[in-house]
C-alpha cells in the first residue's frame, strides 16, 4: 500500500487519518487475542507508518491533532486555537 | 497513561437539533449500557486478570470505549444546539434543561443518574468476560433500539458505526475467553479462579491445592 497524503487537501487528509486510524486500531484488538499472527504484524506496522506521516503532514499544514504536534515553532499556542471535535461540523 | 487525539474516532456532522432524539441517546452516554459503563468496566477489570492478552483487550477496548463516549457526547451535543425555550418545552427537554441547560450529564434516558452499579469487576477472569461479552450484546441491541426511532442520516450514520464495533468487541472477547478456558483444567473451568486461587509465586502452582 503506497499512499501520498501530500496530493489530499484537508478534509481528505482528515477522512484519510481516520480510516487509517480505524485500521490499526482494529488490527490493534485483532493482534491483542492474536499476538503471534505475522501478517497481521506486518499490516500493522504498514498501518501505523502511514498514520504517523498523515497526522503529522496534517499538523504541519493545518492544526495539531496531538499535543506532541502542538508546539512548533510558532509565536502561539495553536492546540486551542482549531475546534474541539464536537463543535466542528454541522453549525 | 493516555494520550488524546484532537478527532473523533467517526466523524459526526449533523445540521438539525432534534432534543426529542437527544433524550434517547443520552442513555449511550451514562446509561445501564452506555459507553461510560462500558469503558469503565473494562478499565477497572484489567488488573485482576491474570493473561497479558486478555489485559491487552481490556486496556485497548477499554480505551476505545472513551472515544465512542465522545462520539456520543458530540452528537447529543450537536442535537441540542441554538434550542428556543419553547423548542425545549414542545420536545420534553425541559426536565433536563432544568438541571443541565444544554451540558452533557450523564444519565439514562428516564434520566437515572450513571452509577457504578450498572457494571461489574468481579475478580475471577471467567465472570469478567462473560459480564463483557453480555454487555456488548446489550450495547448493540440499545443501538438497534435508537436505529429505530432515527430518521436522520446524519444521526443514524455514527450510531451505525457504534453498533458495528460492539458486534467486533464482542468477538474479541469471545476469544479472549476462549484464550482464558484454554489455560484452565478442561475438565473443570471452574476448578479454581485464576486471578485469585493461582500462587504465581509458587513452583506448586495453584493455591487452593496447598496443604
Amino acid at each position: 500500500m503506497n499512499y501520498s497524503c501530500s496530493r489530499m487537501n484537508k478534509e481528505q487528509l482528515f477522512d484519510w487519518i481516520n480510516m487509517i486510524s480505524f485500521a490499526a486500531g482494529e488490527t490493534n484488538l485483532y493482534l491483542d487475542t492474536h499476538p503471534y499472527d505475522e501478517e497481521a504484524l506486518k499490516f500493522y506496522n504498514e498501518c501505523v507508518e502511514m498514520r504517523k506521516n498523515a497526522i503529522s503532514e496534517y499538523s504541519s499544514r493545518y492544526e495539531p491533532l496531538t499535543l506532541d504536534l502542538a508546539g512548533g515553532s510558532e509565536n502561539q499556542w495553536k492546540w486551542v486555537m482549531s475546534p474541539w471535535p464536537w463543535e466542528k461540523e454541522g453549525c | 497513561m493516555w494520550n488524546y487525539e484532537k478527532r473523533l474516532q467517526y466523524p459526526v456532522n449533523i445540521k438539525n437539533p432534534n432534543p426529542k432524539l437527544a433524550q434517547v441517546i443520552i442513555s449511550q452516554f451514562g446509561g445501564p449500557d452506555g459507553e461510560l459503563a462500558a469503558s469503565m468496566r473494562y478499565l477497572s477489570q484489567r488488573y485482576a486478570m491474570p493473561y497479558r492478552e486478555v489485559m491487552g483487550t481490556l486496556t485497548d477496548i477499554g480505551t476505545e470505549e472513551l472515544a465512542h463516549l465522545e462520539m456520543i457526547g458530540t452528537i447529543v451535543h450537536q442535537l441540542t444546539r441554538n434550542l428556543s425555550p419553547d423548542e425545549i418545552v414542545a420536545s420534553g427537554f425541559d426536565k433536563y434543561y432544568v438541571d443541565h441547560t444544554t451540558g452533557l450529564w450523564p444519565q439514562a434516558a428516564g434520566g437515572i443518574p450513571f452509577n457504578a452499579c450498572e457494571f461489574q469487576s468481579k475478580g475471577d477472569p471467567i465472570t469478567d468476560l462473560v459480564e463483557d461479552l453480555a454487555a456488548e450484546q446489550k450495547a448493540r441491541s440499545t443501538y438497534d433500539n435508537i436505529l429505530r426511532l432515527v430518521h436522520d442520516n446524519e444521526v443514524a450514520d455514527p450510531i451505525r458505526f457504534l453498533r458495528e464495533r460492539e458486534i467486533v468487541h464482542f468477538q474479541r472477547f469471545g476469544e479472549a475467553l476462549r484464550l482464558v478456558q484454554d489455560k484452565l483444567d478442561s475438565k473443570n473451568f471452574y476448578a479454581f479462579n485464576p486471578a485469585f486461587d493461582w500462587d504465581t509465586k509458587s513452583s506448586s502452582g495453584c493455591r487452593c491445592q496447598k496443604s
